[in-house]
This record gives structure tokens, sequence and C-alpha cells, in this order.
């Protein structure tokens, strides 16, 4: 079995050995094409590696938890994030570390190196992989060597690379991984050169950076573009670049750096060089008989081959493919911030005011004509919004999970999720909502008089503290119905606002029950002291980052379920105005338009309809034990009070545990209430798994029908470290 | 997993594929396991096995009928960790008359042609179980419940 093979000991049928990045390599080396040094492990040290470690079978478990196309992105993210972690905290084992230290050492001893995925399933599938996988340039010591390799193994779990797989039908369970390892050339100029334009069959394009590949790979640095006529081999047009910066080797891989003057005044290529690349394209096209995508580096006016690859032409199902969508997810840190800039500081404002706007807007003083336009209108602004939510809020929640690759890149802890302790105890919207309500509570709570009037149902002659506070929290947060919060069912009145307020006033004060940030200054610091001079600041800037990220994933909530309510208002008057002239017995043909807006937005039957057919032939499934995604770790038991519709809310109970489809951020009134929650919704950051953290609560999520398999009354137990639901007794009534 | 069609299916493909499971019956309060050659109802309500009346298994069932049967599809291999799906069978043991042994016998070999002899040998019973629940495992902590009344 051989784990490393050289460029000239490959044999053709070592191709899905090695994956046909590694393969074309091998095939250039042998006809002359300057390569840097390289190894190729192959899929077997892959294989040793995850079968002598247990891996293999923990990735499986950890995947089939429940069914893959059950799972939403967010869990996926949360899969490949432990699967990660497992490959990070486990050595490679004995033999196979002495073997790989020995062979690489004699190798490339003193080097750095490039380290590649190489993944074989890429043949099987005849589509691209790149960008799926991890690579790491000026890799130095055998030590970080073995460490980067671990970490391009795991590129295979990426939450990007199994939802390609899934998408493009690749058996997952099958997959292996190559790597490729590579003499760093630290090329001076580098690029890569298409030897047919994907857009126009007869020109050939050159891109070119100064410095390593690694940053107009990652598109980090803008690079000078050539055109060029494949026939004639003449430069039809160079487009140069602003260049201002280029990717230098560092201590641990490569920064991005200011270009120096000197440079920055003039292209990386000349015109002959660019027809020397040109021809570079060609010979490797001619060689593999197909238009070939080449990465090239040139140092000291020498020209290396890193990679070539076919030019895979996009049909009309690839391009509707969602691989550069899962490859978005993963934003390097100046795109997180220039995303953060316009998130909080345009978009954010901009949804607050719009779903002012629209709740200050009467409808009910429209036309039937002016109100089936403002339902129309109202869709399309909220429509906006959730286009948004999808290419900027989603992406930039990304920022926690690069803060958590950081952290656990550099700390090691035993708990991949450890990073989530230095995020939490952030001021979110909510967290000040359910602030405001405790401090109604404790007005009920200490004045008995109020709390009988409150209990009994009494027409409200508030007093005045009470009154004005009450009227503070509606202004600002609205209470239980559904104009402000979003709900479908409403209530006419601020009364299961003031059943809540009774419950809460029953208990201790509940926000003395708040998570304390136990130990998170010491985590902190300990983090920090991990750096030292710019890796400091950068670790500082991360966390900031992570912090607003972490804090959006629920600001941003509230206001799309804001900017939704107001749509789902303007139905609601729609709806009512048609409902009273069906009641009349009379026709009206301007309600004609209305009719019509109503049926095509279909709201308020938008309920999951589930059929219980279990009591068939005196046959009858009961849930025992669910799985879900363990997101905030703890253990409670309690009873079950399932929310399936928006006013279900106000019966909840202290202690009780909250069952729900999603933790919709207008929800979490209750979760101070709550012994823990459940979701259908799976993930670490989705907003119930953030909200459970807040307050220290053991929260499971991802439990597909969860709010149909568990019943309100329900003896359950939640095990929010393994991600466990268990139903100790059903409820008899 | 949890649909009420998609269990009943599960456990009918298990009683149906797998030949063997493991008995578990007791001795005041001591628990015994004992390995036994199965078939079961397509309707799922009945288990059947077959079992001399001198061995500690018949002894003990004939002392508390109640019994449970564990039948599953591992493999013996790492990815039984993930694949395989597990049923134990909660019910009632007692051996059949004799007026239902040929129906009975009929359905136990045509699972088990090769146990013809040990079958109808005069020293051994032909045991029904009365399913009351099926307790189904899969995704290795995933369990739900089918109650049969």
């Amino acid at each position: 079995m051989n784990w490393i093979l050289s460029p000239l000991e490959v044999r053709p049928d070592h191709r899905n050995r090695i994956g046909p990045k590694a393969y074309a390599l091998s095939v250039m080396s042998r006809e002359g094409f300057n390569i840097p040094d390289t190894l190729f492990l192959t899929v077997d040290a892959y294989s040793a590696f995850v079968d002598a470690s247990g891996l293999r079978e923990r990735i499986l478990l950890e995947l089939n938890r429940k069914e893959f196309k059950d799972m939403r992105w967010e869990e996926i993210w949360d899969c490949a994030t432990r699967i990660r972690h497992m490959f990070l905290k486990k050595q490679i084992p004995g033999p196979l570390k002495s073997y790989l230290t020995e062979k690489i050492g004699s190798r490339f001893s003193g080097k750095t190196l490039a380290i590649r995925s190489s993944a074989p399933d890429e043949d099987v599938s005849g589509s691209s992989f790149a960008g799926l996988h991890e690579s790491f340039v000026n890799v130095r010591g055998t030590s970080s060597i073995l460490d980067r390799i671990r970490l391009v193994w795991a590129s295979l779990w990426s939450d990007a690379a199994l939802l390609y797989r899934q998408e493009i039908g690749l058996d997952v369970e099958k997959s292996a991984m190559a790597v490729v390892l590579q003499e760093t050339v630290t090329g001076d100029r580098s690029g890569v050169v298409f030897s047919q334009n994907p857009n126009d069959k007869t020109q050939v394009i050159i891109e070119s950076v100064y410095g390593l590949n690694q940053g107009l790979v990652d598109g980090m640095v803008e690079p000078d573009r050539w055109i060029l006529d494949r026939d004639k081999k003449t430069v039809l047009s160079h487009k140069p670049a602003q260049r201002e910066h280029w990717m230098v080797p560092s201590e641990h891989g490569a920064e991005m750096a200011a270009l120096p003057e000197n440079l920055s005044g003039r292209p990386p290529l000349s015109s002959e060089e660019a027809l020397g690349i040109c021809d570079l394209a060609y010979r490797a096209e001619s060689l593999f008989k197909a238009p070939q995508d080449v990465e090239w580096t040139i140092k000291n006016d020498t020209l290396f081959v890193l990679q070539s690859r076919p030019i895979t032409t996009l049909s009309p199902s690839e391009t509707e493919d969602k691989r550069a969508w899962y490859i978005s997810l993963h934003r390097s840190v100046e795109n997180l911030k220039a995303l953060r800039t316009t998130i909080e500081e345009t978009l954010i404002p901009e949804m607050a005011k719009t779903a002012k706007d629209l709740a200050e807007q009467d409808i009910t003083v429209l036309s039937d004509q002016g109100l089936a336009d403002e339902v129309r209108r109202r869709w399309k602004i909220n429509q906006h919004w959730v286009n948004t939510y999808w290419e900027e809020f989603i992406p930039y929640a990304h920022g926690v999970r690069l803060f958590g690759q950081y952290y656990n890149d550099a700390m090691r802890p035993d708990d991949p999720y450890e990073f989530m302790n230095l995020l939490t105890q952030t001021k979110m919207v909510s967290l000040e909502r359910n602030q405001l309500m405790e401090e109604l509570a404790s007005l009920v709570r200490e004045d008995r008089q109020l709390f009988e009037r409150l209990k009994v149902g009494e027409p409200l002659d508030l007093d005045l503290e009470f009154g004005e506070k009450v009227n503070q929290f509606i202004e600002k947060f609205g209470d239980l119905s559904c104009a402000v919060t979003g709900g479908t069912e409403c209530a006419t009145d601020t009364r299961p606002l003031f059943k809540l307020l009774l419950e809460m006033a029953v208990i201790p004060s509940s926000l003395s029950s708040r998570k304390k940030p136990k130990d998170a200054l010491a985590l902190q610091q300990r983090f920090f002291e991990r750096f030292q001079g710019p890796k400091r600041k950068e670790a500082e800037e991360l966390l900031d980052l992570a912090r607003s990220s972490y804090r959006l994933r629920d600001d941003d909530n509230i206001y799309l379920g804001k900017i939704e309510a107001q749509l789902i208002s303007a139905v609601k008057e729609a709806t009512s105005r048609v409902e009273s002239s069906e009641r009349r017995g009379t026709h009206k043909s301007e309600l004609d338009d209305l009719k019509s807006v109503i049926h095509d937005l279909d709201y308020g039957n938008r309920q999951r309809k589930l059929t219980d057919s279990s009591n068939e032939y005196g046959l009858k499934v009961n849930p025992r034990q669910l799985v879900g995604q363990p997101a905030g770790p703890g253990l409670s038991r309690g009873k079950a009070r399932v929310i399936r519709h928006h006013l279900d809310l106000q019966d909840f109970k202290n202690a009780e545990i909250l069952v729900c489809d999603s933790v919709d951020p207008n929800m979490t009134f209750v979760i101070p209430l709550a012994a823990g929650v459940i979701e259908r919704r799976g993930g670490m950051l989705i907003h119930g798994a953030i909200i459970a953290r807040e307050y220290g609560l053991p929260c499971v999520t991802g439990i597909p029908d969860a709010t149909f398999l568990i019943h309100t009354g329900d003896d359950i137990t939640v095990d929010g470290f393994l991600g466990i639901v268990t139903i100790s007794q059903r409820d008899k009534l | 997993m949890t649909h009420y069609e998609d269990i009943k299916k599960q456990i009918r493909e298990l009683l149906i594929n797998q030949k063997l499971g493991v008995l578990s019956t007791h001795h005041s309060g001591q628990p015994y396991a004992s390995l036994i050659a199965f078939a079961g109802r397509e309707d799922l309500r009945e288990i059947f096995f077959v079992t001399p009346r001198t061995t500690r298994k018949f002894a003990n069932l004939s002392a508390d009928s109640r019994v449970a049967i564990l039948i599953n599809s591992s493999l013996n291999m790492d990815s039984d960790f993930h694949e395989a799906v597990s049923i134990t069978a909660l019910g009632n043991a007692k051996e059949i008359n004799k007026a239902e042994k040929y129906e009975i016998l009929s359905l136990y070999l045509t699972k088990h042609p090769y146990l013809e002899a040990f079958a109808t040998s005069p020293t051994c019973a032909v045991v029904r179980v009365s399913i009351k629940t099926y307790v189904m495992v899969k995704n290795f902590q995933h369990v739900m419940e089918l109650h049969i009344d």
C-alpha cells in the first residue's frame, strides 16, 4: 500500500488514488513541464488515518444523526464544524506519522510547502470542485505540515463540500481525499491562464498579480487581465488592475501587504511574457486534449506550473447549481468587514425605517383596489428583505464561524463550541425586550393589588408607573398581537402579555437565572495571550466581528418579522373585507382583485399539515427518544409546552420546556420562564439556540416534526450535551 | 424516519430479513438472555420460536410469560453504529396449542427449513409471543415506539 507517490512513480491506474489534480501534475512533470518539487499523498493515507483513529465511523455517525436531506444548511455547518474539530484533535497515528515524517523530511528538508487537496470524485462527477476544499501555502516544519494535511483531509467534509456533493448526487460516504505536497515557489508574479475563454472560443485569457497566487485565487487581489487571440497569438487587450496589494509569505502561510510603489505603476507581465504563458497553456491543452485552466508562478524569470485542470464548460443546469452560493458562505475577513458596514449602517436602519413607515400607514382608509395594490406592494417589500436576508445577512453569519475556526485552531479546546462563551452576553434586541418584561413583572410581583386585578382580568385602569411602562413596552416591541409580532392569529388586547407577566411574577426574578459569563473573561484573556503584535490585533478584530455577526442573527430576524407582520396585517384587512361582504351576501366587483391577491399569497394556510394515521388497526406510534443537534449544553426535565400557534405562548408556565417549529425572535417573551428549548429547525446559530445559550438553557434543535411528535404536557428530558430529547411519559390528556 | 408507515415497514423488514434474535426472560429477577431463531407475522402482532421444553428459557417463560426479544440488522462492523436498525419487542410468551401447530410450524419452517427435524421433535414447544410494544432504534439514538392494542 503506497501512502506517498512521487510524480515519476505515478501510473495511469493511480489516477483514482491521487485525484485528477495530482495526476495532471504527474503527467506534466513527465512531459518536461517545469513544476515545483512535488509528492502526492494517496487516498490510502487518508484511509489509514480515518480507520486507525476511528474517525471514519465517527464522521458517518455525525452525518447520520438524521436524514441529510432533512438537514438545514445551518445544521450542515455545525456537522462540518464538529467533523473538522475531530480532525484537528486527532493526531496521525504512529506508523503513518513515522512514514510521512521520514518521506516528507527527506524530500523537502527545511523547505516550505504548499499543501493542496486533490479529490478523486471530481473525476467521477465530471464537475468542478474548485474552491470547495482547503489548501495552504508556505507551511514550514513537519509538525505544521502534518497539521495542515489533516485540515485538507477535513475539508472533504466542509459544509460547502457536503452540500455540493449531495447536490450533484455523489455518495459522501465513499468520498476520500488525496493531497498534493509541493515545494513553495515564492513567485514574484503569479496568475492563471485559460487556454480558451469559456465565453469566446477564439480567445485566451490571462490574469496576473504580483506576489503569490493565493491573492488571486481567493479573490483578495484584483488581477491585471489580458485577452489574446488564440489563432494569431497576439494580445487583443490588456486591462490593468488597481494594483494596491499583494500576497506575500508570512510566518504562518501568506498575508496581504501593500504593494511597493515601484511595482504598482507597471503590469506584472510584459506582452512577451504574456505570450510565453499563452504558449504554456497551448502545450497543456495539447497534452490533455482539452482546454485547460493553468495556475502558474514566475520566480526570478523562471516560469513554474502549479496546477492544470480542464475548463468545465457550464451547461445550463450547472449554471443554476448552488456551488457559488455554498462557496460564498466562506467569506474573507475583509469581505465580512465590508458586509458589516453595509448591514449595520445601511440595511438594518433601512429595515427598521421600512417597518416603522408601514406600521404608521392606516390601511383601513384605503379603497378596496387601493388595499389590493398595497398588499402587492408590501409583498414586494417583504420579498426584497427576504432576498437581502439570504444574500447579505446569512453570509454575514459566517463571521461567527470564521471566529470559531480561528479560536479552535489556536486553542484546540475539547468543546468545538467553547468559543461561543466569548460571544454571549452581547446586547441584543430581544434581550432588551425581555429585560423590560422582567421590570414589568417585578412591578406586578411587588404590588399585590395590581397582581389580583390582572388576575381577574378586570378592565384596566392601570396605575401610572405600570401603565406607562406597558405603553412603552408595546410601543417598542408590541404586545402579543400579530400586527406587531408577526403571528397569524392575533390577540385582541394585551391580556396575553399580562398572563405571561403574572406567570413571571409568581417566581423570583427570572433575570437572576440568566447565565453569568462564567470564566468568559478568563477565557478571552487566555485566547488573546496566544497572540502577539499584529496577530493579537487580528484576533481582537475577529472577535469583534463575530460578536456583531452573532448579535445580528437575532436582530435581523426581529426586523424581518416586523416587516412581514405589516404584510400580514394588510392581508388580514383584505380577508376581513372579503368575508364581511360574503356574509352580507353582496358581490362587489371591486373585491375581485382583493380575493385574487389573498388567493395568490395564501397566507393563513401555511401551517404544515401533518396527519396522524397512527391509530389505524389498533397500532399507535409514540416517540421515545428523538435525536437532533446539541445546541445549548445542559440537562433539564419538565412538562412540554408545544407552540403550534402564536397564541399558545400565552399559556406558557414557569419551568416548562418550549417546543416549537422555530423560535421566532418574536416568541422569546417566554424564554425567561422556560427550563429548556426544543426546536424543529436545526443549528447552533439559529435564534432559539442563541437565546437559550444567553439564558444558559439546555437546547436541542433540528428535531424533525418536533411539534407533531411531542404534545403539550408530555414529561420530557432535554439533553443539550448529546442533542437528545426523551419523552418519559405521554400526557394522558 | 418518524412516521407510522415507515416505522411499520422497518419493523416488518427486520422480522422478515433477520433470522436470529435475542430472547430475554428472567428467573426470580435474574435476567437471562438466549439466542432464538424466530418468525414473525406480517401484521407484526406475533413472533414465534421453537425451544426444547427442557431449556432454561422455557422454564423461565413458563413461570413468567413477560419477555423481550431484541432483533437487529447489525453486521458486527463499525458502520453498524450509523446503519443498523434494532427493535426490542415486548410481549407475553405462551406455548401454542395443538390445533394451531400446523399453520404456525408451516410459517416457521418456510423461514427456517433447515430446522425441520428440530422444530417437529415431540420434545420441542412452539412458543408464541404476543407483542404489545416494539421499541425501534435507528440512527444510533433515535427511538420510536409502536404500541399494539
